[in-house]
């Protein structure tokens, strides 16, 4: 049996873990064997029929004592449940945050391998998984050995695929926890104020580098992504020497961005900073070098000063809306 | 407070990545070595809580000889001593899977025998990204968790951690001792002044040479993703270019 971990909220499986949902119903047709599902929680009807949609047969349902309480630990606890009772020759989750922290845990617990960030996975006795290094600029193709193989689907790795549904069977059942597991878990939220436009989900990205000189020298870049009801990012050298903060950094170490147009400006793009925009549709370079990294990775190039180009771009753009 | 942080030794890549012929690695003969700025942030926290509270800090490492470097560079800023687990030579010998990386760790810091308050790790190794050490040496010492910490607060011995989520934060409560993984953007790290330079050569590095220990994920070979090549179309020089660009605003409907 193939065991796929699914997070849910609203009564919906995240995408990530259709995602987890996808690679394990492949692997289990090419072993021949069940897809079950895990999850903790109740299994609402919509959870239980879109875990049919992706050919699970049976999908435990952990039933905590603390159910609003999230503790790594915890969720682990179930899981290690499952893997014991029923010895899955592959456990899978997304690699999410939780994803990965949870799987880690159950990696721990059961001292058995674990590899995170996979993107894809050939059967065997030991698997062959390829997955992403450096966040992503680079590819492992690495064996993964033990008697149940721990893995995680990078996010955005796989296209969905449904099959024709499955009968889905519940069950539900309520592990055996211990107040230890419950040692580090989340005691509050704080929810962000809504208004702003966030860096990861902008149409339009505004990047300043270390071209733009100073804090100072944003504004301009803060003005074009109002006009363009964007968001201003930057590169880690202009969080590094706090000219903005770090949430407005893109890159392996910051936040992925996917907008329709990246704008970066006086960045050479180093390939830790290009990961970041991976998933942008189209990138403009600003920048003075016309040799800069950059330059290769844009669609579109302008050669020039940024303090130039960008107030007769703001200016062009006001001449048209008139 | 007595505090651990554990780094590792990766390649500063550069502007391209470049492998060596038989894929086993990154060409690095250019390339300079660094930690990853999560595990800077990781010093930089342990530094500040000695400083406000009192105790000493050690940064550990599982590497090869040259990663003293990096340790010197962490008790530049302040971490008072290192332990060096040393796997070889140099930066072509075999790397250890998270698994393995764990158990010399934790077995180090029980070797080690100084009861710590707090154990930091980076959220994921730059390179490898593995996304596990810290919470398995947390498992093996029996010691609660956080990861992805991006706030870190300690009232007497309950830690309070904050992490980012898609809408926000969570808060997350713990006792001491802790293991904490933590990502960049938790503070600000300084850079080493000179006189700390001149002071991390006398701080000092117990080393013990370990053999390879096999984990159960191994590495076959490196593969680089499909270059994403673009024909760049250019749209001139300096100002006389914003004409141009408006009109590739216009064309992908942003204005
Ligand atoms: C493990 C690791 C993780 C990292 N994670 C990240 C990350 O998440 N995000 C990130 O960004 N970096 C990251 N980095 C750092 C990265 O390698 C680069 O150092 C960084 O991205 C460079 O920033 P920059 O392009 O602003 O600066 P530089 O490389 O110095 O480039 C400045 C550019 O500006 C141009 N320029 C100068 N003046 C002007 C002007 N007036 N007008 C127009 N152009 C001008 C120059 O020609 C040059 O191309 C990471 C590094 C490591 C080792
Ligand atoms: N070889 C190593 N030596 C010291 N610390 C390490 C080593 N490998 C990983 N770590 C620590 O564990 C964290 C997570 O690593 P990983 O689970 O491999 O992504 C890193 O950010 C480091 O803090």
């Amino acid at each position: 049996m193939i065991l796929v971990f699914i997070e849910h909220s609203n009564r919906r499986i995240d995408d990530t873990s259709l995602e987890a949902l996808t690679v394990g119903r492949q692997l289990a047709d090419k072993m021949n064997v069940p897809l079950h599902g895990a999850l903790v929680g109740s299994a609402a009807d919509e959870i239980v029929a879109r875990a049919g949609e992706f050919g699970v047969t049976v999908l435990y349902a952990a039933e905590l004592a603390q159910p609003d309480t999230y503790a790594p630990a915890a969720y682990a606890v179930c899981l290690v449940e499952l893997l014991d009772n029923s010895k899955p020759q592959a456990v899978i989750a997304a690699g999410t945050e939780r994803g990965n922290e949870i799987m880690a845990h159950v990696a721990a617990r059961a001292n058995l391998p674990l590899a995170a960030n996979c993107t894809d996975v050939q059967p065997g006795a030991d698997l062959i998984v390829t997955r992403l290094r450096w966040g992503g600029s680079l590819l492992e193709e690495a064996k993964l050995t033990g008697t149940s193989k721990l893995l995680t689907i990078a996010p955005n790795s796989v296209p969905l695929a449904t099959v024709e549904p499955t009968r889905v069977t519940v069950q539900s059942f309520a592990p055996q926890l211990s107040e230890r597991d419950y040692r580090a878990r989340v005691t509050a939220r704080v929810e962000t104020a809504a208004g702003k436009v966030s860096l990861a989900s902008a149409r339009v990205v505004v990047g300043g580098g270390r071209g733009v000189g100073s804090a100072e020298g944003f504004r301009e870049l803060e003005e074009l992504a109002d006009l363009l009801g964007g968001a201003v990012g930057g590169s880690r050298v202009v969080t590094g020497l706090g000219w903005r903060p770090h949430h407005d950094q893109i890159g392996q170490t910051g936040t992925r961005i996917a907008p329709e147009l990246y704008i970066s400006c006086g960045i050479s793009g180093a390939i830790q900073h290009m990961v970041g925009a991976k998933a942008a549709k189209h990138i403009l370079a600003i920048n003075t070098d016309a040799d800069a990294p950059i330059m290769s990775k844009a669609d579109y190039v302008v050669i020039g000063d940024l303090h130039q180009v960008v107030p007769a771009i703001i200016a062009e753009i006001k001449a048209r809306r008139g | 407070m007595n505090i651990l942080v554990c780094i590792k030794r990766v390649p500063l890549t550069g502007d391209k990545l470049v492998l060596t012929p038989d894929a086993q690695t990154l060409d690095t003969r250019l390339l300079g070595f660094t930690i990853s700025p999560h595990e800077e942030c990781a010093v930089e926290e342990a530094v500040r809580l000695v400083e406000k509270y009192g105790g000493s800090s050690v940064a550990l490492t599982l590497g090869v000889e040259p990663a003293t470097e990096q340790l010197r560079d962490a008790m530049a800023i302040g971490i008072d001593r290192a332990i060096h687990l040393v796997t070889g030579a140099d930066d072509n010998a075999p790397e250890w899977d998270p698994l393995a990386t764990a158990g010399a760790i934790a077995d180090a810091i029980r070797a080690d025998g100084a009861a710590f308050d707090l154990l930091l790790f980076g959220n994921e190794a730059a390179d490898s990204g593995g996304y596990q050490v810290g919470i398995r040496v947390a498992h093996t010492l029996d010691l609660p968790c956080v990861t992805g910490v991006k706030g870190l607060e300690v009232n007497g011995n309950m830690l309070t951690a904050k992490r980012e989520t898609a809408g926000g934060m969570e808060i997350f409560e713990l006792p001491l001792p802790a293991v904490v993984t933590v990502k960049e953007g938790l503070n600000l790290p300084r850079y080493p002044s000179l006189p700390g330079r001149l002071k991390a050569k006398k701080k000092p590095i117990v080393t013990s040479s370990l053999a390879w220990r096999d984990g159960g994920l191994e590495k076959l070979q490196l593969k680089l993703p499909p270059e994403q090549t673009h024909q760049a179309e250019m749209l001139g020089k300096g100002a006389d270019a914003a004409p141009r660009v408006v009109d590739v605003l216009e064309r992908l409907g942003l204005l």
